[in-house]
């Protein structure tokens, strides 16, 4: 990057760590930290509007729909999210190339699994045979924000639901008496008023998301993690910049890019929490109060 | 093929290690259902290990710190809560990495600390495996989110309590033992629940990461795993992974309920706390 860098040997110390933190390989680990944010960029909305439906489906008095939205929200629920962000991914690829593999092979006449084997004919493979680098990529991406996307749209989910039902009832059927239908209702009176009593429920996903964003890792996609792993183990005098096991290092260049993420929501949680206990008979409450003039 | 006898005898107490069971893991084609079935099972002796001392342990340092944490010492109350915002604020997954590639870098001959009359060696070795770096990990992990929850408690207990315990002339230590302390974990209680559950689901994440296993004994999710690499076929393994813990999770819903009911006996039914299947997911 440097005009200096052209052997790294012989810097003295500050551009010896100017080169390092500036090689191609460090560019990529720092491209990294943006793929985390195009991740989250991506995975909030959508896991919103999954959510969106999540609840609109544990609302709905068509039984089916109702099934389905609770199925959907208990089981991610019930079992650690872990276990979904591995099998969703693996569960979907296998999906989609079976689809794909009964639209293109109809006569394929052997078995698709054989013993260990998930074997689907050539022109079913998803992402094709002969695709480039980057649209595998692409494609592995992709599956993780489906996986992020269910897991956290349940979580959503559950608590638009809760704050559907939290918005006063007496509102509702004013509503009504006003010969609004029950569609009418719900867009002009309870979407409105529900992101109030929703928020801090969504704000405690969103810090969630953000701190399951380094499970990327165990997805195989180059992440943060990946790169920090490559770049601080022990590089010998064969590498340009040979140094010692640094990774705890590079770890804790990640705590802290998390930990700066998570302190602005925090900070707006602490400001909210005072907020509602201004007043209250607790002993936070009785503090304050006797700290006022 | 085996027989489901011979996979129980050969797997269910291979978690511990070879000695305990067959040498080697089923490979490839050789797995049958029941390998899966008991090998999971047998993981579940380390998804009891890590959860449940990580709670013990972790549970009495979290009092101290949700005390240290409530207090009108600013020189107390601020590491406190450094402690718990770099605990909560960073994921689970990051802090294993992070200890592990620390505790790595320890000497691996032990640390002597001169005491005077007599020097202590610190064994350090030990930390870089996971039943006990690991559960350094874990226990820090649930000591500053179980703290946030009891500081919490602290400061919802009703101001009424605290009158009453003035009034007859409680003070200092007292105080805490007999009013402060029962009511925190009354209110915390339905909450540490919660924590109780989502601290044994991140449990998985423990030899998901830096730790590695030795002798291939592991928690359940890492044969889970395991089984998904060799198979390739992830509808076996995970479902059944998750119905283990569906199962754990209601022992702990259980358990927790008696102790709740137990904090809750004195009041009248429509006072007492509930328990909320609640959101805190993933670290």
């Amino acid at each position: 990057m440097f005009s200096f860098c052209t052997d790294p040997s012989l810097l003295p110390d500050w551009q010896w760590f100017a080169c390092y933190l500036t090689n191609a390989t460090h560019l990529q680990f720092y491209r990294a930290f943006g793929v985390v944010l195009v991740l989250l960029a991506i995975t909030a909305p959508v896991a919103l509007g999954m959510g969106l439906l999540g609840a609109l489906a544990l609302r709905s008095r068509i039984w089916p729909l109702n099934w389905l939205g609770q199925g959907y929200v208990n089981i991610v629920r019930g079992v650690p999210d872990i276990v979904f962000f591995l099998f969703v991914p693996i569960a979907l690829g296998q999906g989609i190339e079976w689809v794909m593999h009964q639209i293109q092979c109809p006569d394929w006449d052997q078995p698709i699994r054989q013993g260990n084997d998930f074997i689907v004919c050539r022109e079913a493979k998803v992402p094709p045979v002969n695709a480039p680098a980057w649209v595998r990529d692409i494609y592995a991406f992709a599956m993780a924000v489906v996986a992020f996307a269910l897991v956290f749209g349940a979580f959503v989910a559950n608590t638009l639901y809760g704050a559907m039902q939290a918005v006063p009832k007496a509102q509702i059927e004013t509503a009504e008496a006003y010969g609004m239908t029950r569609a009418q209702a719900f867009r002009r009176i309870v979407l409105p008023q529900m992101w109030v009593y929703a928020l801090p429920g969504l704000s405690n996903i969103w810090q969630i998301l953000i701190k399951a964003t380094p499970l990327l890792f165990l997805l195989g996609i180059q992440d943060i993690v990946f790169w920090a792993r490559e770049l601080g183990g022990q590089k010998t005098s064969l590498f340009a910049y040979p140094h010692p096991d640094w990774r705890m290092w590079y770890f804790l260049g990640l705590l802290c890019f998390y930990l700066a993420m998570t302190w602005a929501s925090e900070r707006a949680f602490a400001r909210l929490n005072v907020r509602l206990s201004r007043g209250q008979a607790t002993a936070a409450g009785e503090r304050m109060r006797k700290a006022a003039p | 093929m085996r027989s489901c006898v011979e996979s129980f005898e050969l797997y269910i107490l291979r978690a511990l290690g070879r000695d305990y069971g067959a040498n080697l893991l089923p490979r490839g084609l050789d797995i049958t259902l029941c390998d899966q079935i008991f090998l999971i099972g047998s993981g579940l002796i380390w998804t009891v290990y890590f959860a449940g001392l990580a709670m013990l342990i972790g549970f009495g340092l979290a009092v101290g710190l949700a005390v240290a944490r409530f207090s009108e010492n600013r020189l107390i109350s601020r590491p406190a809560a450094a402690f718990i915002f770099f605990f909560r604020g960073s994921p689970l997954f990051i802090q294993f990495f992070f200890f592990y590639s620390a505790f790595v870098l320890l000497p691996r001959s032990g640390i002597d600390i001169p005491l005077g009359f007599v020097t202590l060696t610190v064994n350090t070795s030990a930390l870089t495996t996971a039943q006990v770096g690991g559960l350094i990990v874990l226990v820090l992990n649930t000591t500053a989110y179980s703290a946030e929850l009891f500081h919490g408690a602290l400061r919802s207990i009703p101001k009424g309590d605290l009158e009453a315990a003035d009034a007859y002339g409680l003070a200092g230590f007292t105080k805490f033992r007999r009013v402060v302390f029962p009511s925190m974990l009354r209110l915390a209680w339905p909450s540490y629940t919660n924590e109780a559950i989502f601290l044994t689901h991140s449990t998985t994440l423990v030899f998901l990461s830096a730790f590695p296993a030795r002798q291939q004994s592991g928690e359940a999710f890492y044969y889970a795993r395991y089984f998904v690499d060799q198979t390739f076929n992830p509808f076996v393994a995970y479902p059944m992974v998750a119905g283990y813990f569906i199962v754990l999770t209601l022992v702990i819903i259980a358990l927790f309920g008696l102790v709740n009911r137990s904090l809750n006996r004195h009041l009248p039914k429509e006072r007492r706390a509930r328990y909320r299947f609640g959101p805190q997911y993933l670290r």
